[in-house]
């Protein structure tokens, strides 16, 4: 260990700490009542700490002998999640607070989770990399299954801790592989041992550690668990799994395959591929038949990842800042529509028909047509923000001579089309009208209006993202 | 100036109709008037200090894209001076005397607002027409083409609710692209030929093109050839020619108000604008301008066929205006584009007076169009009848034919209509001779339906429902001062503007800012006055125009309008036998005791030449069968393909199969993914097993090394 080291991970380490004590303060000061406010604090200090990486960070050093790295596309994702985070917790005290579900465990465990998942992005090693994962897919178990008086909630948390084991071991098997073909289990010596003439074993250990990455993306085919887990969990939980865990985790899956992988991106470019074209396919398909907004969320979250996935398998460093650019603009479109079904209530209860927003344009037209607005650019209709993060994606594909890979995404976002207008025909002009309730809390109402202005405001420049994500991928392909 | 006249109809079509909700639909239509009086009144002032001087006033940088560079301008020169006093005089009074016409109408029901909407159109029209005349290169000319054609679809659709006015709409529309597509083709030609848009390249280009081959359609043409007829496919579409000339007829549908805009006095003379705007081009096209002449002479000859027979009083008018948009076509084919301009300047005052006037009869006739339940109006409409008679005495050319005062004495229509035929026989050419016997009987045929249609309505006994006549009334007065306005005009504007348009080759030159190598040394001789026979008056054009012996040159695009170097027919047309100047007035007297004779002393012979000739007289009355020919050459066929497209391409084929995929094929998919989705672990896990099998038997075949 350098001395330096340690002011590497200083945001990490503060987060943390922050996290360690207000447990404490938690368990031996007020319990519950503390939520709040541990809530608001957790939130504000994910946005300093947001800004801090944001302005502070330069150029690229790495601690503990390459465990952690600190570079440009670290930076960019962590800025991604903890904003996210911040946001979403600030949206989900209401909602927990009226379900009774707002324990001051919660912000802690988010917060936990956040580092987590700082861990992964910034991660050099498989060790490294296991680490964050586990300890942001703990925390993530635990808050699936917040309600523990809820069948639902607790058989998602189940299934997610299951699931997520099995995908562990996957992972683990791989990272095995790995080290035994390669003798290492830094990143940078990987990369060395795989060029040119790889040995199979090293080829399966990254086929195995992929399909671990590509469940935490919920990819298909190792997307089973999403609709339940969606459905299940509280919703600003929902909202909080569709969001910062899944940059994490494409930010790790991007480090991976290029930091380790790099040198035989031909071999991993077909399975990405294939990975990203059967989740497209596949989120399109099966969302077509739900009727529960989460689990309808969950299946279009499977088919965003699938583009996401598509920028990843072009292999070059365009390809990875399309991914990029993809995943900012989801979340942030995430960000809105969750706001809005967190605020689908009827007479205080939440509501997660999608029957139920018939005609709600005539309720409350200013948020139907944010959502419209939100809706059109889940599926990419021009000229939101959402329809270029999509042609980000599909050029980097035809770039790297996927052509096919892109028609298949031009294919499945047509018919995903369906289900994103099936909602805004519901909205307007659907058959009877259902009484949901009109009063919004001014969080989730100012987030779900900002992510909607923010779609179509940022037509003009995409707020600058491009020249980031260029930047960030600059660092992580060479 | 001119910018503001430009722009005081948009914000006036812009306020009248999206802003009437704010401010009241009384203010709103003051507003769309106020601003045209004010452009109005502006134009005037441009026409009467205009020094000829060619002018470009830049709006804004248009279009930068590879070598096409276009800056949004107004090119003012001598014809949009014109241009720019015909329409906006005679928008501005038909805006006025919309506020009469439009009180109440039938085809809308209580308390729907129609006016700010109809206020609007003409507003918007107004600025298109304007945009057409002020524009500084084809492109920007097409705009304002384009936007003429969408107002004018607007107003003769303006009664949605009748069937007709929408066909007749739909009819306009889609007669218009075929003339439009020629328009096009006429730009891609000169764009591909000349790389600009800008008419001052396309002009100082214009004696290359001459010299240019182009092959288009698998045959070799002649540059100013082709472009020049592609042009002119464009101004027959607008300006109604024959073969194109059927939606014009039918564009009556409208208001009356509108017709007398629209239909006859500005949007159908764009295309005599265009060929005279294009004159430097033109002049280098001799087959073309034949074709132009003859072309001008047969639509002037069918029209006025048709008129002698119909019934509907607003059809008349309108088949009239075809016949009168022939004539210019003929002057402007023989080469004096100020000719045609002069005819174009007239016959806007006349024209619209004719139709505003029928508007009046038809108001006070409560929405009564046919002649045949006329009769007797004269004294119930005194206003409208003086006003009517004019504007008959005006179009069908009355005047004292010889007498020069150092202008002729007559009517405007007079003067403009015997220039026209006096040029179209100095015109040398078979062409112009026969255009020439063409549009003197045309001027016979003109005057007997002028005159029918003042017998008819006018004079006579009361015929038809004797409740409408107990109750026909003169019309108000906001629809009676238009009338007097534009009275003024159809008198004077020919005797005022005889010399600047028709007069000797260097007034004329010196009118449209003409700079001539030629040195101007001539004296205005005309101050020698009261030159009372034809001989004296051409003696004096002589001293004027030989006033030097140099041959007089131009370059192509100095000056308003191009006019050759061996264009001597404005010259020749001043010098024409006394005989051919006395031939339109001669056709005009027949052509009027002719009507008398029928209407007057023995209103039941044409009855009886009706049953005598009876196939001629269906064939008059159907409009020479065009209507059917086209119907079925192409309406039919169009259709049926049409209907082929629909159900067999369009419906069986592309939605058989993308509802056959959207509701057979996703949906059984999307059934798969639910009842993979079964819920329990055992099957999320053995799927998740099934995946890592996939892709490693694939890495094994596929990847690696080995």
């Amino acid at each position: 260990m350098q001395p330096g080291d340690l002011s590497i991970i200083l945001p990490e380490l503060v987060l943390s700490i922050y996290a360690m004590a207000a447990l404490l303060v938690g368990v031996y000061g007020g319990k519950d009542k503390l939520a709040p406010l541990l809530l608001w604090v957790t939130s504000g200090l994910f946005v300093a700490v947001a800004l801090w990486i944001g302005f502070q960070g330069r150029g690229t050093s790495v601690a503990f002998e390459g465990m952690f790295i600190d570079d440009a596309f670290a930076r960019f994702a962590k800025v991604t999640i903890l904003l996210s985070a911040a946001v979403i917790l600030l949206m989900s005290e209401g909602y927990m607070q009226r379900r009774g579900l707002l324990r001051f465990e919660y912000p802690l465990l988010i917060a936990l989770a956040a580092v987590g998942m700082m861990m992964m992005v910034s991660a050099g090693d498989l060790i490294a990399l296991y680490m964050g994962l586990e300890l942001q897919s703990l925390a993530l178990y635990v808050v699936a299954s917040l309600r523990r008086d809820s069948v639902k909630s607790t058989e998602a948390g189940l299934k997610y801790f299951v699931l997520g084991a099995l995908s562990s071991g996957l992972l683990l098997y791989g990272a095995s592989l790995v080290y035994g073909f390669a003798g290492t289990t830094s990143f940078a010596g990987i990369i060395q041992a795989a060029q040119g003439e790889t040995p199979l074993g090293l080829l399966f250990g990254l086929v195995f550690v992929i399909a671990g990455l590509a469940f935490k993306v919920s990819a298909a085919p190792f997307h089973m668990w999403t609709p339940d887990v969606y459905e299940g969990s509280p919703t600003p939980v929902t909202a909080f799994f569709a969001t910062a865990p899944k940059v994490a985790a494409m930010g790790l899956f991007a480090r991976v395959v290029h930091d380790a992988f790099g040198g035989v991106v031909g071999d991993w470019q077909q399975i990405v591929a294939f990975l990203s074209v059967i989740s497209m396919f596949l989120g399109a398909v099966a969302a077509i038949g739900q009727t529960n907004i989460k689990r309808l969320m969950a299946y279009s979250s499977i088919a965003h990842m699938g583009y996401a996935l598509m920028g990843l398998a072009a292999g070059t460093a365009f390809g990875v800042q399309a991914m990029l650019v993809y995943m900012a603009i989801y979340v942030t479109m995430n960000i809105g529509t969750f706001a809005f079904i967190l605020a689908m209530e009827k007479d205080g209860n939440p509501v997660v028909e999608i029957a139920s927003l018939s005609q709600y344009s005539r309720r409350d037209p200013v948020k139907a047509l944010c959502m419209l607005v939100l809706l059109f650019s889940l599926a990419g209709v021009p000229p939101l923000v959402g329809f270029f993060g999509k042609y980000y994606v599909l050029l980097a594909a035809v770039e790297a001579d996927l052509a096919w890979l892109a028609v298949a995404g031009v294919v499945a976002s047509v018919i995903g089309a369906f289900y994103y207008l099936r909602i805004v025909y519901l909205m307007y002009f659907g058959a009877d009208e259902n009484h949901l309730d009109t009063g919004t809390s001014p969080v989730l109402w100012g987030a779900l209006v900002a992510s909607a202005v923010i779609m179509v405001v940022g037509v003009i420049n995409l707020f600058g993202i491009e020249g980031v994500a260029a930047a960030a991928a600059a660092t992580l392909v060479n | 100036m001119a910018t503001i006249i430009l722009f005081a109809p948009l914000i006036g079509a812009l306020i009248c109709g999206f802003g009437w909700r704010l401010i009241g639909e009384k203010a709103a239509q003051w507003t769309a008037t106020g601003l045209l009086f004010l452009a109005a009144f502006l134009s005037w002032i441009i026409f009467l200090t205009f020094d000829g001087e060619t002018q470009q006033i830049q709006i804004l940088t248009w279009i930068e894209s590879g070598t096409l560079a276009t800056d949004w301008a107004i090119r003012l020169d001598r014809l949009t001076a014109i241009m720019l006093v015909v329409i906006n005089s005679v928008s501005a009074l038909v805006h006025l005397y919309s506020f009469g016409y439009m009180a109440h109408d039938d085809n809308f029901r209580e308390g729907e607002s129609y006016r700010p909407r109809f206020f609007a159109y003409l507003s918007f029209f107004t600025f298109a027409m304007l945009m057409l005349v002020t524009a500084d290169n084809l492109v920007q000319m097409f705009f304002g083409w384009e936007g003429v054609g969408l107002a004018s679809y607007l107003l003769i659709g303006f009664y949605y609710r009748k069937p007709s006015a929408n066909a007749a709409a739909i009819k306009a529309f889609v007669v218009n692209r075929v003339g439009d597509f020629g328009f096009a083709l006429g730009i891609f030609a000169i764009f591909f030929l000349v790389d600009s848009i800008n008419f001052d390249d396309v002009f100082a280009a214009a004696p290359t093109l001459a010299e240019t081959e182009i092959s288009f359609l698998w045959t070799s043409w002649n540059a100013a050839e082709l472009i020049a007829f592609l042009l002119f496919v464009g101004a027959m579409g607008k300006s109604a020619q024959l073969l194109l000339h059927t939606w014009l007829p039918d564009a009556m549908e409208g208001p009356t108000p509108v017709s007398a805009l629209i239909h006859a006095a500005t949007m159908v003379t764009a295309g005599v604008f265009l060929v005279c705007r294009m004159s430097p081009v033109m002049e280098f096209a001799p087959t073309a301008t034949t074709f132009i002449v003859i072309v001008g002479a047969s639509t002037a000859f069918f029209a006025a066929t048709v008129g002698l027979v119909q019934n509907d009083i607003k059809r008349v008018i309108a088949y009239s205006t075809c016949s009168q948009l022939g004539y210019m076509f003929v002057a402007a084919g023989v080469g004096v584009y100020s000719v045609a301009m002069f005819h174009l300047f007239t016959h806007a005052f006349f024209k619209a007076m004719l139709f505003l006037g029928a508007g009046s009869v038809i108001h006070g006739m409560h929405h009564e169009q046919d002649m045949r339940n006329y009769g007797g109006l004269k004294n119930k409409l005194p206003y409208t009848f003086w006003a009517m008679m004019i504007g008959t005495l005006a179009i069908t050319g009355v005047g004292i034919p010889l007498l020069y005062l150092g202008f002729p004495v007559g009517f405007a229509g007079f003067v403009s209509k015997d220039a026209i035929i006096e040029s179209a026989f100095a015109g040398g050419t078979d062409a112009s001779m026969f255009a020439f016997w063409v549009l003197v009987i045309a001027a016979l045929f003109t005057s007997f339906y002028s005159w029918r249609l003042m017998f008819l309505t006018f004079y006579g006994e009361p015929r038809g429902d004797k409740h409408t006549h107990e109750h026909a009334h003169e019309s108000p007065r906001v629809m009676l001062v238009p009338l007097g306005v534009l009275a003024v005009g159809a008198i004077l504007a020919g005797m005022v503007w005889y010399k600047p348009f028709f007069g000797s080759q260097s007034s004329v030159d010196k009118w449209f800012g003409i700079k001539t190598a030629a040195v101007e040394a001539e004296s205005e001789s005309h101050s020698q006055l009261l030159g009372i026979v034809g001989a004296a008056h051409a003696a004096g054009e002589e001293s004027d125009s030989h006033g030097s012996s140099e041959p007089r040159v131009q370059t192509p695009g100095q000056g308003a309008i191009y006019i050759g170097d061996d264009n001597h027919v404005l010259h020749d047309a001043h010098e024409v036998p006394v005989w051919v100047k006395l031939s339109p007035f001669v056709a005009m007297l027949i052509g009027f005791l002719t009507a008398f004779q029928f209407y007057i002393r023995r209103p039941d012979l044409p009855a009886k030449l009706a049953e005598n000739q009876a196939p001629l007289y269906r064939f008059l009355l159907n409009k020479w069968y065009f209507d059917e020919a086209y119907n079925f050459l192409f309406v039919r066929p169009a259709m049926w393909v049409g209907r082929f497209l629909w159900k067999k391409g369009d419906g069986a084929t592309i939605d058989g199969a993308l509802n056959g995929l959207a509701m057979g094929v996703v949906p059984f998919f999307t059934r798969l993914a639910g009842r993979a989705q079964s819920g329990y672990i055992f099957t999320y896990a053995f799927w998740m097993v099934v995946g890592i099998a996939v892709l490693i038997t694939w890495m094994s075949i596929a990847g690696g090394a080995e």
